[in-house]
């Protein structure tokens, strides 16, 4: 019963972090209407930021430094590659991405080569007993930091100026247009959040009991897409709902992978695409995705 | 989008095609194992891409699952050609017809996913086919029976009715010794051929004017009579077919096959392929193709003489990196400069020198609304 309890709050923990990239996902995709398969990358940059500058600024300097890199990373990509064309239709605009994402991945993992980088953060491997169960702190403050994040995001997506221009963007572009919304700092903001909740999310992903930012970080970043769209691509809810699911079947399925050995090995990376599918077999348009009406 | 021809083709296409038959023929007598092996791998990839195009450039269906029916094909032909023994498990059938079972197998799992490809629309479903590769990532390293685990499994060399693509009886063709390299060539050049007259046929007839009609509008299509999430289906399950018979081909050149190569990358690589070539041509697939895949075989070869490039393992740009790196960035390129990718260009070039042909106009429909 405790390690179900452990392997719960875990994996509510790293479902709070992957709701955290699937909401920058989705943020993306209601203000621009293209899927960012360049998102995992810049959460590689975004991680890869705060490992190097760890070491001369201290930690939380350097989370900020990181932050802010993989926000104006995503901002150029938005700047120089996505604005330019424009014209094109989405299918194709989710190729470009595609593009950007081997290019930045590539670089990259080339620097990181098989080094594992600390992130040096203040938790380290410290855990705490809550009711019996032991917790790291890490997990909490993932879980804390993502909770407040994600509050304050929708917060602010529902009140300031710039979430009802994202909200009636989203909703009809022509007519936000008419109205006076700048449909090109949007998509700029937009970008921008999405790359800055990305870096976070990488700090989270790659502190214990993870050992630290590698090669493979891009890959685990990847179970981000699987939640943004089991919830649905155009809703944040969904992009919440699916982050805790795929999280909780991540940890569930690895938690007891020895007792479901004849799934094999590794059962944890493959389990939420597993659910992702069973998913869309019953709702194609993810959980609380809108299903597209057409009228003819 | 390949024109239409005129039931007799033109004198200039006759000898070009003439010319190009004749230099892959000739290439094996002359090329070294090294260029060999290069153009098998070629021209296994341009089966492939030519099967991510009818699904991605023709209908529309972006697919981030193509390395998983590779590895459907590449696998399948070893487990039911291979022997069983050493804790593997194999059916030992016939090479010949291993070859028309993984490729029968691909289409299978191919179908098997339809439920997803048929209702799926675009991007959606290039999240979902991202699963396949993850799955198919696990069932190879754990499958260790059928698939050898993590350390891959030999793979058998063909053997068509007495006829063995293996090194050992050699052949001697004009004085040229023929290895394996050498028949490997004529079989991937053969079904090649085969691969881009059977997608040619499908594009240019009605089929292919319901997979473009499908891309460019698919209640259109709907309304006029297509059958959409069938056809969808359909061309998922030929494209993986193509995949599959890619797959095969490449297990043959590499002759082991090991389940890392079959990762997220090579899903990518395809889409690089047919970007970079064109979107929606066979042309363009095999152009695309043989491009991303001569990039990483060239830099090695020649890292010594280009800037920027160091060799495997010094610390420097990789020449798999190196090519990973140009292809990214040409992909990016192709969208913003140049839609329809190297194949558009080349009409155009041709358009423009041509005053006298009318330009062919482009199939895809014009966006309905621009974005302001």
């Amino acid at each position: 019963m405790t390690t179900f309890a452990e392997l719960l709050v875990n994996g509510v923990s790293i479902g709070s972090v992957y709701a955290l990239i699937a909401l920058g996902f989705v943020i993306i995709f209601k203000a621009t209407e293209v899927v960012n398969f360049a998102h995992a990358s810049l959460l590689l940059v975004g991680g890869f930021a705060v490992a190097k500058l760890v070491g001369p600024l201290g930690f939380w300097p350097a989370l900020l430094a990181g932050v802010a890199i993989a926000a104006a990373v995503a901002a150029l990509v938005e700047l120089l590659v996505l604005r330019r064309s424009r014209a094109g239709d989405h299918h194709v605009l989710a190729i470009v991405t595609i593009g950007v994402d081997i290019l930045i991945t590539t670089e990259l993992t080339r620097q990181i080569g098989t080094e594992v980088l600390s992130m040096g953060d203040p938790w380290q491997s410290a855990v705490v007993e809550v009711a019996g169960i032991s917790v790291p702190q890490t997990r909490l403050a993932a879980l804390v930091t993502a909770v407040a994040l994600i509050t304050c995001f929708l917060l602010a997506f529902r009140f300031t100026d710039w979430g009802v221009a994202m909200r009636v963007a989203a909703e009809d572009r022509e007519a936000a247009a008419l109205m006076g919304v700048r449909l090109n700092r949007v998509s700029l903001a937009a970008w921008a959040v999405a790359g800055a909740l990305a870096a976070v999310a990488a700090l989270f992903l790659t502190v214990f009991p993870t050992p630290g930012l590698d090669r493979s970080t891009s890959l685990v970043a990847l179970k981000a897409f699987p939640a943004a769209i089991l919830g649905g691509l155009d809703s944040t809810t969904g992009a919440l709902v699916g982050g805790l699911i795929i999280g909780l079947t991540e940890s569930l399925a690895s938690g007891y992978q020895n007792d479901l050995t004849f799934l094999g090995r590794g059962l944890g990376d493959v389990a939420p695409y597993l659910v992702m599918i069973v998913i869309l077999l019953i709702r194609p348009a993810g959980l609380f995705g809108t299903r597209e009406l057409a009228r003819v | 989008m390949s024109e239409r021809t005129s039931p007799l083709p033109s004198l200039p296409r006759l000898v070009a095609w003439a010319v190009g038959l004749a230099v892959m023929v000739a290439v094996p007598f002359y090329a070294e194992a090294f260029f060999l092996q290069a153009g098998v791998f070629a021209m296994a990839a341009a089966i492939g891409a030519i099967g991510l195009n009818l699904l991605t450039g023709s209908t529309g269906q972006l697919s981030l699952g193509h390395a998983f029916f590779l590895a459907v094909g590449a696998y399948g032909y070893v487990y039911l050609a291979g022997e069983s023994g050493n804790g593997l498990a194999g059916l030992g059938l016939p090479t010949w017809l291993a070859v028309v079972g993984a490729v029968l197998l691909a289409g299978l799992a191919g179908g098997l996913f339809s439920p997803i490809a048929g209702r799926l629309r675009g991007t959606y479903l290039g999240i979902a086919s991202l699963a396949l590769v993850f799955i198919g990532q696990h069932i190879l390293h754990n499958a260790h029976a059928v698939t050898g685990g993590a350390n891959g499994r030999d793979v058998p060399p063909l053997e068509i009715a007495g006829f063995s693509f293996a090194d050992t009886p050699e052949l001697v063709v004009l004085q040229v010794p023929f290895r394996a390299l050498e028949k490997l060539w004529f079989l991937a050049l053969a079904l090649l051929l085969l691969a881009a007259w059977i997608a040619r046929g499908v594009l240019n007839g009605r089929p292919g004017r319901a997979m473009n009609t499908i891309r460019d509008h698919e209640i259109a299509a709907g309304v006029m009579g297509v059958p959409v999430a069938r056809y969808r289906a359909a061309v998922f399950v030929v494209s993986s077919m193509y995949a599959g018979l890619a797959g095969v081909l490449l297990a043959m050149a590499f002759r082991r096959t090991v389940p890392d190569y079959f990762g997220l990358l090579l899903s990518l690589e395809y889409l690089a392929m047919i970007v970079i070539g064109g979107l929606g041509t066979v042309a363009g697939a095999v152009i695309g193709a043989v491009f991303v895949s001569l990039l990483p075989p060239l830099f090695t070869r020649y890292a010594d003489g280009l800037p920027l490039i160091a060799p495997p393992g010094s610390g420097g740009v990789s020449p798999a990196e190196a090519s990973r790196i140009l292809y990214g960035a040409i992909v990016v390129a192709v969208v913003l400069f140049l839609p329809g990718g190297l194949m558009g260009l080349w009409q155009r070039l041709r358009a423009s020198t041509a005053a006298r042909r009318k330009s062919t106009p482009s199939p895809r429909m014009e966006p309905e609304e621009q974005p302001a």
